[in-house]
């Protein structure tokens, strides 16, 4: 059997299986869920760059679930596709790939930071569901099943969330978290459902095929973008990502972030390959330039004031998917005008799609870093924080990595995607560019602070007990700080081969809708 | 809460079994009929409901064996429906194997469910799963009312300050 | 018009939910109002199946007619129902985890997160 064929029904497959063997796996204690959960999630990382290579040598895959022939979309001459299809392209590999470093990291981290909660078999369930449902949503090509797994990875995340149920912040961090997403939810039902009544089709290929803007299909696209822009934590509807992140215990904080990216990587597929240059006005990519400009400038602003470590990483991370709001809109703004695309379009997108890579592999290392100076001291305030730098010599190193990464200092990685993204952003307006280095000004300074206040300074003589974490927490840490120093040393290659493709992938609208419509047997 | 009086007792006694045979004809037919895996199972879990409210949290509460709706009726469902998932992979995932055309002819126990396949066995596994997860929750939310203590409690929770 | 009779309850259904998370202050209102957003939804989605003169959409049970509903918006909706159950099931407990932490059940006083 080719196992080539069949890598992304397995990318699906394994963490689902690890989530329904985890309770059998704790009647056998505590070793074997740990070596259970950690093994899946690296075999499913290994899934996930396997299917990335070949999606780069062998061009979109694509697999019919349930089908005579994982590969026959239109069976026995029919002239729509009838059956869930999973479609991977450049972009959907990327992202799974992206999450797939992001869970492996999470697993890694949990197996020592968890060891005081009870109920860890529920735990590793939910935890490998959310994994599930986040690479589901990535590379999904329906968009009824692209609403299941939404649902599927915010069910475990509203869980999750809620696990440290000792305190009563993380319940209700999770409870505001569960009304507005699902109400966020419902609107993309909606939509799917208007979708679905105008064309009889739910297949996102079969749908852009057939595409002609009208009232319902305004109403689906405005229910879309709204709600999808929710669940990535964009300005008006933030308010849920700062509590969320920082409640949830730390390794699925870790996983959060790169579930959120699976929401941006919604929004981009609908609004380029579902709808594409039949968007027609320019309300929308306006809509995404102005949403992406005010979480960037608000979840600064509202960063610089915070004392508690992770919340501030928080508002962080509302301000960097600004930054690719504000990429992807600038490449939504110029999609049917060739000259302006290859111009700064085709840059704008680029720099959005690798600055969600890099900003999933910082960030998460910032959580994780901070996590572990949660579990060493037991104090989440800066204001408690000094000298640590002696006791916790790695974790001080890797969050010096991450910050020097975020705030976008030359060389690390955050500088080049930011680089791309003011370029792309100057040629439309000057303003849209002055507000991103504002705000990457903004941020370095935020985190010269948290930096010189936590690590740096004279040490407390309360924690002189302190040690550096153990070596599981580390290893988790240390996956994410080889791939951001990776993609600091190599930018070129890593442009070329993760972003470009990626880009590339998304502009072309009738190569996603020929690899299901002109295709099959 | 405290058990009702004997005329909602006996008419417990009498009707609490009927449902689970009501709940997995749902189940069963839920390949021609409306009904199927996740409406049957909610009506099965109804008998836990409908024990609790007669005879009262306590008797049942510390009657009921929590490991058997987790294990058997779980986990049972889910590896089910995973391992039918995965019989049919060298077509593909979920490939139903035991479905044939309306006209064919199938002998033995497939003359039975031949146009539906494989969906006959995954919904009665999901009728099996849902049984199983829908009377935890029940369980649990019961349980969480903590109006009376409990002898020996599956394990002390911990949400990791306690 | 009569017809569109059952979009026109989506809409009103829809409406009463919303007006219900951001209006009422007692946490389990707010639960039920989560559920009437989740079935108007749902009597959306079936409702977008109907064919005049339709009948049910089973091989040998659908009789000498030859127009079928559409069976695909009546599996969306099952689907959608059993989310909806879940999010329930996990609203209401969380819902009791927060009467056990505050005591109380109003949204007003049930804001420990700010800033």
């Amino acid at each position: 059997m080719n196992w080539n064929e069949h890598l992304p029904a397995l990318l699906l497959a394994l963490p689902l299986l690890g989530a329904f063997l985890a309770p059998l796996c704790s009647l056998g204690g505590k070793t074997l869920r740990n070596a259970m959960l950690v093994a899946v999630s690296f075999f499913t990382l290994l899934v996930a760059f396997f299917l990335w290579r070949t999606v780069l040598a062998d061009g979109i895959q694509y697999y019919v679930m349930g089908g005579e022939n994982s590969r026959l979309a239109l069976p026995s001459g029919m002239a729509i596709p009838i059956r869930i299809i999973l479609e991977v392209d450049a972009l959907s590999a990327f992202m799974a790939l992206c999450g797939a470093i992001a869970s492996f990291a999470g697993a890694l981290f949990s197996l020592n930071y968890m060891s005081r909660f009870t109920g860890l078999s529920r735990f590793a369930s939910l935890y490998l569901l959310l994994t599930a449902g986040m690479l589901g949503m990535m590379i999904t090509g329906d968009i009824f099943n692209f609403f299941v797994f939404i649902e599927v990875s915010s069910i475990a995340s509203f869980g999750l969330i809620a696990f440290w149920r000792d305190r009563p912040a993380a319940v209700e961090a999770s409870f505001k978290y569960a009304l507005i997403s699902q109400v966020g939810s419902m609107l993309i039902l909606v939509a799917a459902g208007c979708l679905y009544g105008k064309y009889n089709m739910l297949n996102m290929a079969a749908i852009g095929s057939a595409l002609k803007m009208g009232a319902m299909e305004k109403v689906a696209l405005v229910f879309l973008v709204g709600s999808l822009a929710m669940k990535c934590g964009a300005f008006p509807m933030h308010m849920w990502l700062p509590d969320g992140y920082a409640e949830a215990p730390t390794g699925v904080t870790c996983l959060l972030v790169a579930v959120s990216q699976a929401s941006l990587y919604g929004l981009a597929r609908v609004c380029f390959s579902v709808y594409g240059i039949a968007i027609g006005s320019a309300f929308i990519p306006w809509m995404i330039i102005v949403f992406g400009l005010a979480s960037m400038f608000f979840g600064v602003a509202m960063a610089v004031v915070q004392h508690d470590m992770k919340r501030l990483i928080g508002y962080h991370s509302v301000s960097q998917v600004g930054y690719m709001l504000l990429g992807l809109g600038v490449g939504l703004l110029v999609l049917g005008d060739p000259r302006a695309m290859a111009e700064f379009g085709f840059t704008a997108i680029t720099g959005g799609l690798f600055h969600a890579f890099n900003y999933t592999m910082y960030k998460a290392l910032l959580f994780l870093a901070a996590g572990a100076v949660y579990y060493a001291t037991g104090k989440r305030d800066l204001n408690d924080m000094g000298g640590l730098a002696r006791r916790m010599p790695y974790t001080a190193v890797m969050f010096l990595i991450a910050s020097a990464a975020i705030s976008g200092l030359p060389p690390f990685n955050g500088f080049v995607s930011k680089l791309f993204i003011y370029e792309s952003s100057f040629a439309v307006h000057p303003f849209l560019a002055v507000v991103a280095l504002v705000t990457s000004v903004l941020t370095l300074a935020s985190f010269v602070k948290v930096f010189q206040t936590a690590f740096l300074g004279p040490e407390k003589s309360v924690f002189a007990g302190v040690r550096e974490v153990p070596p599981a927490m580390l290893a988790g840490m240390a996956v994410l700080t080889v791939v951001v120093l990776g993609l600091t040393l190599f930018p070129s290659w890593s442009i070329a081969n993760l972003a470009e493709p990626a880009a590339r992938a998304l502009v072309d609208q009738s190569g996603y809708i020929g690899a299901i419509m002109g295709g099959g047997m | 809460m405290r058990p009702l009086s004997v005329v909602v007792r006996t008419g417990c006694d009498f009707f609490a079994w009927f449902m689970i045979v009501f709940g997995v004809n749902i189940v069963i037919h839920g390949y021609m009929t409306p009904g199927g895996g996740f409406q049957g199972g909610a009506i099965i879990a109804t008998f836990l409901a409908f024990l609790l409210v007669s005879y009262g949290g306590k008797k049942v509460l510390s009657w009921v064996n929590e490991k058997i709706y987790e294990f058997l009726f779980e986990e049972l469902g889910l590896i089910c429906f995973f391992v039918l998932a995965l019989l049919g992979i060298g077509n593909s995932f979920f490939y139903n194997f035991l479905a044939s055309p309306l006209g064919a002819e199938r002998t033995g126990i497939l003359s039975l469910i031949s146009p539906a396949g494989t969906t006959v066995f995954m919904s009665i596994a999901v009728g099996i799963e849902v049984t199983g997860a829908l009377s935890l929750v029940i369980i649990a939310m019961f349980r969480g009312i903590r109006q009376f203590s409990v002898p020996n409690l599956p394990e002390e929770e911990i949400g990791h300050d306690r | 018009m009569i017809g569109n009779a059952p979009f026109f309850t989506v809409g009103i259904l829809f409406m009463m939910g919303l007006v219900g998370i951001f209006m009422t202050r007692n946490l389990i209102k707010i639960a039920i109002a989560v559920s009437i957003l989740g079935s108007s939804v749902n009597l959306f989605l079936v409702s977008l199946g109907y064919r005049e003169g339709g009948s049910v959409p089973i091989h040998f049970l659908a009789g000498d007619g030859e127009i079928m509903v559409l069976p695909t918006p009546q599996a969306m909706t099952l689907t959608a129902i059993v989310i909806a159950l879940a999010v329930t099931a996990l609203l209401l407990s969380l819902i009791m985890l927060v009467w056990r932490h505050y005591g109380t059940i109003d949204v007003d006083e049930v804001r420990r997160l700010r800033g």
